[in-house]
């Protein structure tokens, strides 16, 4: 089914295999990085701060003589942990509290619903703030922090998930020859509900390297000197940008492609996996009034899909 | 009408307590007691009673009563009730004003910059979406979808830096530290607030454009709009009597669900372009353990998304007249 899929990603999805290769490019990074790192991500060569992109420092130094290019890679490592790691946790606990909700309904479905109906009101990085302040800045407190407060918000879309499918006679029939509730979730719910599960991830990880980001931009995510993205572009390294300007380029724009690309490959797998919108619907409209020809079978596919 | 309105009103009310309860609760799980926070601030050089301080501070009794004091249901030490159901959202220990207070010189700044990148942001991401669905698959719907995609991959505070530095470094400018009141130079207070604005609208705007290119292509394929082409309208009518106004509800329904994310943006917007917004008072009173005011900051901002959550609901109502709540 995997192979089938990045098949039908290739052939049909050409924003979506740019987005899959940077994604692909983001994990090896990630993985290889002390091998990939001319220099070590804390390594200081004092002698050579500030120093312009050249052929021993390709994205220049920082104002400790630190280079960026290795800080940019180990960067890779640290969006990619946070963001995988905060994406899996968000999606599990909002697989546990959609399914629970969404299956058992009643009293405790609404009552569970309210609160996450309140925690949906929360403004999200005004209460990372407050809750980061709470459990000290750090890479497992962001991941905790970003999973549980998506992992809650996010417990809606599983849940209306689970009260289709739990409508579904097929259920219905389980129920009736006395087949064990946990083995209808795993056998019966689980699933039918597989495509908003995988959208639900791949949507969150992009916003989850955000999230990151902003939060260590803001020195409540990640505490230097680790070289998170966001914390490059802030604290005592701002005040030199001015003289070192290549200081504020190439976090950013790491950051940027990185989150360009997951979420183009993000929209392309939710595109394949919903049903809705595969094989293409008939066009009418603009096209057809101004006398173009409708386009039919393998384009109409490509096209009416990405957002 | 009234009587959703109303009933929409009385929803509000377990909604606004649970997000009080969370507030409250979470805001009192901080490190670092306060207690110990204000004696800091004296410096060390005044021997304070520690009992005193916590009298003083209402940190004595015991969480429920002290919440029960925040709302405005159990008597404050003077016996007076003042709590959030009076309009009181108590005293910052740090700035040692009222709450309501502090935030009333910083609201305005926060609004401002809100609403003009919520302008500016529609006025971009309209246009280009019912363009890019109307010219679907042609080079301009690439390059719209491109733009897009942009807005939303180019985080804020990267582009702000970038704003920031490299204007200093061609031309020697840099953008006005103090804040220039509306009321005092409206030129020179829209110029100051433009650039935030645009950044800050930048994610929305590509958020809507996406969405309103989906929902006029799904509104495009209607009968309804075939009906009306071959009736003869100019083309011009149909895209925006026939098409956009069907296509408006989503729309509408999505600038209310990025609220929240644009209220964040807004604390890293006005912590670059040092705007003395709500945005940095609440950074602020983080990084200084001040509980009333990231309490009463928190709340007002939750108040505040569940209102034009419910504005946002109330303008289906006129978006499509077949909307008629009951």
């Amino acid at each position: 089914m995997l192979v089938n899929l990045v098949m039908r990603l290739v052939k049909e999805k050409p924003l979506g295999t740019v987005g899959l290769v940077i994604t692909l490019l983001l994990l090896l990074t990630g993985i290889f990085a002390n091998f990939l790192a001319p220099y070590g991500m804390n390594e200081i060569n004092l002698a050579d701060k500030l120093a312009a992109p050249s052929a021993k420092y390709w994205l220049g130094t920082d104002n400790v003589g630190r280079d960026i290019l290795s800080r940019v890679i180990y960067g890779a490592r640290i969006s990619m942990v946070v963001g995988l790691g905060a994406s899996i946790m968000a999606t599990s606990i909002s697989l546990i509290i959609g399914v629970v909700c969404g299956y058992i309904g009643g009293k405790f479905d609404l009552i569970v619903q309210r609160f996450v109906d309140a925690w949906m009101c929360l403004p999200g990085l005004v209460l990372f703030l407050v809750i980061i302040t709470i459990i000290r800045p750090g890479i497992w407190s962001l991941i905790f922090v970003i999973g549980v407060s998506w992992g809650i918000s996010g417990s809606r879309i599983i849940r209306s998930a689970t009260i289709v499918v739990k409508e579904n006679v097929y259920v219905e029939a389980a129920v009736a020859i006395g087949c064990p509730t946990s083995r209808i979730l795993a056998r019966h719910i689980l699933p039918n509900i597989m495509a908003p599960i995988i959208i639900l991830f791949t949507a969150r990880v992009p916003a989850v390297i955000m999230a990151e980001a902003s939060l260590s931009f803001l020195g409540f995510g990640i505490p230097p000197p680790a070289p998170s993205w966001g914390g490059m572009l802030s604290g005592r390294g701002r005040e030199f940008m001015f003289l070192a300007p290549w200081m504020a380029i190439w976090p950013g724009l790491a950051l940027s492609i990185v989150v360009y690309g997951v979420n183009m490959f993000g929209d392309a797998v939710r595109d394949l996996l919903d049903p809705r919108l595969r094989g293409g619907v008939g066009r009418y409209g603009m096209r057809v009034k101004k006398g173009k020809k409708g386009k039919e079978g393998g384009d109409a596919n490509q096209s009416s899909t990405t957002e | 009408m009234r009587a959703y309105i109303i009933r929409r009103l009385l929803l509000m009310i377990p909604t606004l307590f649970i997000v009080s309860l969370l507030v409250f609760f979470l805001v009192r799980l901080m490190p670092g007691d306060t207690v110990d926070a204000v004696m800091a601030a004296t410096g060390g050089y005044v021997e304070v009673d520690r009992g005193m301080v916590e009298r003083e501070l209402g940190l004595d009794v015991p969480l429920i009563i002290q919440y029960g004091r925040w709302v405005g249901v159990a008597p404050q030490v003077d016996g007076s009730f003042s709590g959030i159901l009076q309009g009181d959202l108590g005293t910052s220990w740090w700035m040692k004003l009222p709450v309501t207070e502090l935030v009333a010189t910083k609201w305005p700044v926060t609004l401002e910059l809100g609403i003009m990148a919520l302008i500016i942001g529609q006025l971009l991401a309209l246009p280009i979406g019912v363009y890019s669905a109307i010219r679907q698959d042609a080079w301009g719907d690439y390059i719209a979808r491109s733009f897009a995609i942009m807005c939303i991959a180019v985080p804020g505070f990267w582009l702000g830096t970038l704003v920031i530095v490299f204007p200093s470094i061609w031309w020697g400018y840099m953008p006005p530290i103090m804040l220039i009141p509306f009321t005092e130079d409206p030129i020179g207070n829209l110029k100051m607030f433009i650039v935030p604005a645009i950044i800050l609208g930048m994610s929305m705007t590509g958020v809507t454009m996406r969405m309103t290119r989906t929902m006029m292509l799904e509104v495009l394929r209607q009968d309804y709009i075939r009906t009306a082409c071959a009736k003869g309208l100019r083309e011009r009518v149909v895209v925006i009597r026939h098409a956009l106004r069907n296509a408006l509800i989503p729309i509408v329904t999505i600038v209310g669900i990025r609220l929240p994310v644009m209220i964040g943006g807004s604390v890293i917007i006005e912590q670059i372009f040092s705007l003395p917004g709500m945005g940095r008072l609440m950074i602020e009173a983080t990084i200084r353990r001040d509980y009333t005011l990231i309490s009463g900051i928190m709340l007002l901002f939750t108040g505040g998304i569940v209102l034009i959550n419910l504005m946002v609901d109330l303008t289906y109502g006129f978006l499509d007249p077949r909307i008629r709540y009951k």
